[in-house]
């Protein structure tokens, strides 16, 4: 059996968590501090793609880097990089279907950390990224990793976009959810069959580890000195 | 050295307004809760930003609307210790000291540690995260974490709200320790007249937003100015009066003349008698009024009486008298009871609002 779809998918899954955990935690950290209206509207922005189908979020993706776009053309022309087709264009593609699930459970995590706490480390004299780095994300962690995996899970498991932006070539830019439709298409369902058991063991496994920090978060919550 | 502060802030609905400079420390800001005592303590720190105004700390400007100075919490040098003493979770108890150590040369900052951790009595609770210690450690170990930032001045903020009342008498005294040492400004937010008497030497009173000038402890204690004066430091009896002419009022609420020490002047409206200042007697007297006993609760060591006075502007109304429980004893029986106020007690008031 040909491995290539589960490494290729889990490469793509884990660049994207890392992206998608900076991007998310900025974007929520930033955001939370703007007025109410900018607010409200950057916030439907970034989580547009949760509700969105993905192939529309891959269409959006083919205007800015297909070859023929502003983005897309650049790039070949300044540095000869094709943005669409290859196995990392499925990044951009799951990254971005992904981005909403951290964003929203960062936000939430920061909504919920006590402001003494930052205000205590701003009059003892604590630089702002010391207090982001050492308190705040520490008092934040589960939350923040519980965003970090599921939006790892939903990058596992996006199928949409990435078939769009990245198509299928086998040993090239197959993933394990485009690899499942190619089974099925061509009549080899025993195949098929394998990889969408493997497909919902990792899926199952992902979801329990979020249960686990959900409970841990809880827990550890209940017990601070400082209620919420 | 001194702290000055003049500030006003809109929030809302709701105006703070707040004028006062340290003399005799420490100050305390008493009033009741929602009157603005907090903010104008995060608006000393650098957390929330004034409208307008300046604040002034030993002769450095920490902030001034006018030439567009606002410094950063950072470099304030002003030490808060919030009501829930706001101790990092994720740290243990050395840990969280050590951040207000950051500025301390590197070689230095362990001999620095031990010491605070001597002196705060936390040697054993070093290793502990802040949920692990009790109520009273968790106060040490955030009052050595802020002087171990070597602040100018220290901001407490009700500093015993989280505490059981079986800590609070220890605490109180620790921290009195505490303040004769530390030789910067301190500023004790409180809504306890009991509290600020026993750690304050002047005191600022706040109403809603508003500051009044600051006087001594004992000042507002023995005679207060104005209402919100004797209201906060327990002034039981006030109502609106008229002043009659010369050395007497004339209390509305209660339908009652009273004499008093001091001339009385228009900007007079209230005026207050204490619960303990009432003299009471089963017989009529020169200028006693009569009342009626209503009701009677007993204290351990006195007596609270409720009587009703004969007529006020507005039916009968309730004072309050506490005397020793023998004297009511010997009191209880009568059917009529004669009130009378020494003219030095009667506190005269100014200010606005209803009482």
């Amino acid at each position: 059996m040909d491995w290539y779809p589960l490494l290729n998918s889990l490469r793509i899954a884990a660049i994207s968590a890392v992206a998608v955990f900076f991007l998310g935690i900025a974007a929520a950290y930033y955001i939370a501090r703007l007025p109410r209206t900018v607010k409200g509207v950057l916030d439907v922005l970034l989580t547009l793609p949760l509700v969105l189908p993905p192939t529309v979020v891959g269409y959006l993706l083919l205007l800015v880097l297909g070859p023929r776009r502003p983005v897309g053309a650049w790039m070949l022309q300044t540095f000869g990089v094709r943005m669409t087709m290859t196995w990392w264009s499925a990044v951009f593609a799951v990254s971005v279907v992904g981005f909403p699930l951290m964003y929203r459970t960062a936000r939430g995590a920061f909504e919920a950390f006590d402001e003494t706490l930052a205000a205590a480390g701003r009059t003892l004299g604590l630089s702002d990224r010391y207090i982001f780095w050492r308190i705040r994300m520490p008092a934040c962690r589960q939350g923040i990793a519980a965003g970090v995996v599921l939006s790892f899970a939903r990058a596992l498991g996006e199928y949409g976009a990435t078939s769009m932006v990245a198509g299928y070539t086998p040993g090239r830019t197959a993933t394990v959810a485009t690899e499942v439709y190619q089974l099925w298409r061509i009549g080899s369902d025993r195949l098929a069959l394998r990889w969408v058991l493997i497909n919902i063991t990792i899926s199952a496994a992902v979801l329990m580890a979020v249960n686990l920090l959900e409970r841990r978060t809880r827990r550890t919550a209940g017990r601070a000195p400082h209620g919420a | 050295m001194a702290l000055e502060v003049m500030i006003r802030k809109q929030l809302g609905a709701f105006r703070l307004d707040v004028q006062f400079c340290t003399q005799d420390r420490p100050l305390a800001l008493l009033g009741a809760s929602g009157s603005g005592k907090s903010m104008t303590l995060k608006c000393i720190a650098g957390i929330e930003r004034p409208d307008e105004g300046r604040i002034v700390l030993n002769g450095r400007t920490l902030f001034d609307s006018a030439r567009h100075i606002d410094l950063p919490p950072q470099k304030r040098r002003v030490g808060y210790l919030f009501q829930q003493y706001a101790l990092f979770p994720n740290m243990t108890a050395a840990q969280n000291i050590l951040t207000g150590l950051h500025a301390c040369p590197r070689g230095e900052r362990q001999a620095r540690l031990q010491e605070l951790l001597r002196t705060f009595r936390l040697e054993q609770a070093a290793q502990l995260r802040p949920r692990q210690l009790s109520g009273g450690q968790q106060q040490r170990t955030a009052l050595a974490r802020i002087l171990a930032s070597e602040p100018e001045a220290l901001l407490l903020d009700e500093p015993f709200s989280a505490l059981d009342s079986s800590l609070r008498w220890q605490l109180e005294l620790e921290l009195l320790d505490m303040l004769d040492t530390f030789r910067g400004e301190v500023l004790f937010v409180s809504h306890s007249r009991d509290e600020v008497s026993r750690l304050c030497r002047s005191v600022c009173v706040l109403t809603d937003g508003r500051s009044e000038p600051v006087t001594t402890v004992p000042e507002l204690m023995a005679a207060p100015r104005t209402l919100s004066g004797a209201q906060i430091s327990g002034c039981k009896n006030i109502s609106a009066c008229t002043h009659t002419g010369g050395h007497s009022v004339f209390c509305a609420d209660w339908g009652v003349s009273l004499a008093c020490a001091e001339q009385a002047r228009p900007e007079h409206r209230f005026a207050g008698v204490r619960a303990h200042a009432w003299r009471i007697s089963a017989l009529p007297a020169e200028g006693a009024f009569p009342c009626r006993a209503v009701r009677v609760l007993d204290n351990v060591f006195s007596a609270i009486v409720m009587l009703s006075t004969p007529a006020g502007s507005s039916g009968p109304h309730l004072l309050r008298a506490e005397l020793p429980k023998e004297a009511w004893a010997a009191l209880a029986d009568a059917e009529t009871l004669y009130l009378t106020c020494p003219p030095e007690q009667v506190l005269l008031l100014t200010g606005g609002g209803e009482p």
